[in-house]
């Protein structure tokens, strides 16, 4: 048996098809995969998270602690519950994870939201990198957190709360949180949809899923997270990237602030972005029938120049969409070995879908 | 929990076959197949007029979660394939032995039924695949 959330006995109430995830047992799907991700595009859906790591980080050096702990700059939050995306690097510009942190009332206060099959190194990652800091690094297994994401999300999550609360949440934009009573409200997501991330005391979670449920927010499994996120062009820790990469190899160059700023990683960073880095992470598109999935190889002719990392057959847009890591000089026409037979594929530019549309562009190139 | 129709024929690879009263033998996957797939998503059927042999590959049927082969239960010649499953193929999900049948043969030796599970038996193969 794996560890479990508080969410557990609802997930099999609900005739959950439960998977090891991490260690953890999870619900894959509640009977359909794509009507859940079918839900979270159209309507309102709810994905129990909470197997996720909340790290809270305190004290007087912590922003100087995170400016040094991660590649996207923590100076860029610049008031109360604002949050951003960034890779944690090791000395080699390798990615040990991705995360979100949000800022607290003061630069002093931090929580970070990093991945569960990550946890043990990056605890101890983050407790080696802060011994010369002044800061309490805390890890908060209390927390649940519940992802509520769709268009009509924020109607659901306002049927939670009382006239504050319901006024914090409309002022927040994307990549903002406000704390409302003992719950974090963030309009965080891993979805590509509007969305609201609830982080929780654990005890209080089941009763919040449930009234979201009974008011017809639909439950979405892990398999459905997972297409809806690469849909939105979203990396996987540990399947998109991992530490024999660098963000310029992930298609996550966005998450790196090079200018005054030095953390760790940010020499070979330096480096890698004068010299050119090696690899792409790039979207591609197969129009035709089947399904490209991870680790199958991607051809330029005869030539193999990489494999798929992450592949599905998108839902909303009813054909396949991958992410693979190439040459960085692959060019021409592509194709994806599938069961031995070439299959054309497109390259194009992620994300795929973000708020419901197709939006990927063609990659220029060669 | 799956349902395990009395009346049909079993392969170990998650088929059923069902022999017909015009003597043709009708193929689709189980509903502990389609269960454990997920909602499937494309489905490759074999020609008409292919002729198979018993446990050779007859199509492949995606799913969210994976690729997987789909073998003839018998030896026979392909006689029909159900042209739904190529725009519908969640039809598979919704009614694994009856709209979403794959293909029909026309068996070489119609007793080699005889040699495939029965309903019960094929039960106890699906609950020891669990058990692992």
């Amino acid at each position: 048996m794996g560890q479990r959330t508080p969410i557990y006995p609802l997930h099999v109430e609900a005739g959950a098809k439960m998977v090891d995830f991490g260690g953890w047992d999870m619900p894959i799907h509640y009977g359909s995969q794509i009507e859940e991700h079918h839900a979270v595009r159209r309507d309102v859906g709810i994905c129990d998270v909470s197997h996720m790591t909340v790290v809270d980080v305190a004290g007087k050096d912590a922003r100087a602690f995170l400016r040094h702990l991660l590649a996207n700059d923590v100076a860029r939050l610049d008031a109360k519950g604002k949050a951003l995306y960034s890779p944690m690097l090791n000395e080699a510009g390798g990615i040990l994870d991705d995360l979100i942190v949000y800022r607290g009332e003061t630069d002093a206060s931090y929580r970070l939201v990093v991945n569960c099959a990550t946890r043990d190194k990056d605890l101890k990652w983050i407790a080696a990198q802060s011994s010369a800091f002044d800061v309490e690094v805390k890890e908060r297994q209390d927390l649940a957190i519940l992802a509520v994401q769709g268009p009509n999300s924020l109607e659901h999550v306002k049927a939670l709360l009382d006239a504050d609360g319901v006024s914090r949440l409309e002022g927040l934009v994307p990549f903002t949180s406000a704390d409302w009573q003992d719950w974090m409200l963030a309009r965080t997501g891993y979805t590509g949809e509007v969305g609201i991330e609830i982080i929780l005391p654990g005890e209080a979670a089941p009763a919040v899923w449930r009234r979201l449920t009974a008011a017809g927010v639909a439950p979405v499994g892990l398999g459905a997270r997972d297409t809806l996120r690469l849909e939105a062009g979203m990396n996987l820790y540990g399947q998109d990237m991992d530490e024999t990469v660098t963000p310029y190899e992930s298609n996550i160059a966005f998450t790196v602030v090079l200018d005054d700023h030095e953390f760790v990683g940010a020499t070979r960073l330096r480096e890698q972005k004068v010299a050119g880095a090696p690899r792409r992470l790039t979207g591609l598109v197969m129009t035709t029938r089947g399904v490209l999935r991870a680790h199958y190889p991607v051809f330029a002719g005869d030539q193999q120049v990489g494999e798929i990392t992450s592949g599905a057959f998108s839902p909303t847009l009813s054909h396949s969409i991958a992410l693979a890591r190439l040459d960085q000089g692959a060019t021409g026409d592509l194709a994806v070995s599938i069961r031995g037979k070439m299959h054309p594929v497109i390259e194009v530019r992620p994300p795929f879908v973000r708020n419901g549309k197709q939006v990927y562009k063609p990659a220029r190139r060669g | 929990m799956a349902e395990f129709p009395g009346d049909l024929k079993y392969a170990e690879s998650h088929e059923w076959a069902r022999l017909e009263a015009d003597g043709t033998i009708t193929v689709g996957i189980t509903d502990h197949a389609q269960e454990s797939l997920g909602d499937v998503v494309f489905v490759e059927l074999p020609e008409v007029g292919t002729e198979l042999d018993a446990k050779a590959e007859a199509g492949v049927v995606e799913s969210v979660k994976a690729a997987s082969d789909i073998y003839a239960p018998v030896s026979g010649t392909v006689t029909a394939v159900n042209s739904k499953l190529e725009d519908e193929p969640e039809t598979v999900n919704e009614s694994p032995y009856d709209d979403g049948w794959f293909f029909k043969l026309q068996p070489k030796d119609v007793g080699e039924l005889d040699s495939l599970l029965s309903a019960d038996e094929y039960e106890t193969v699906c609950e020891n695949e669990e058990d692992h």
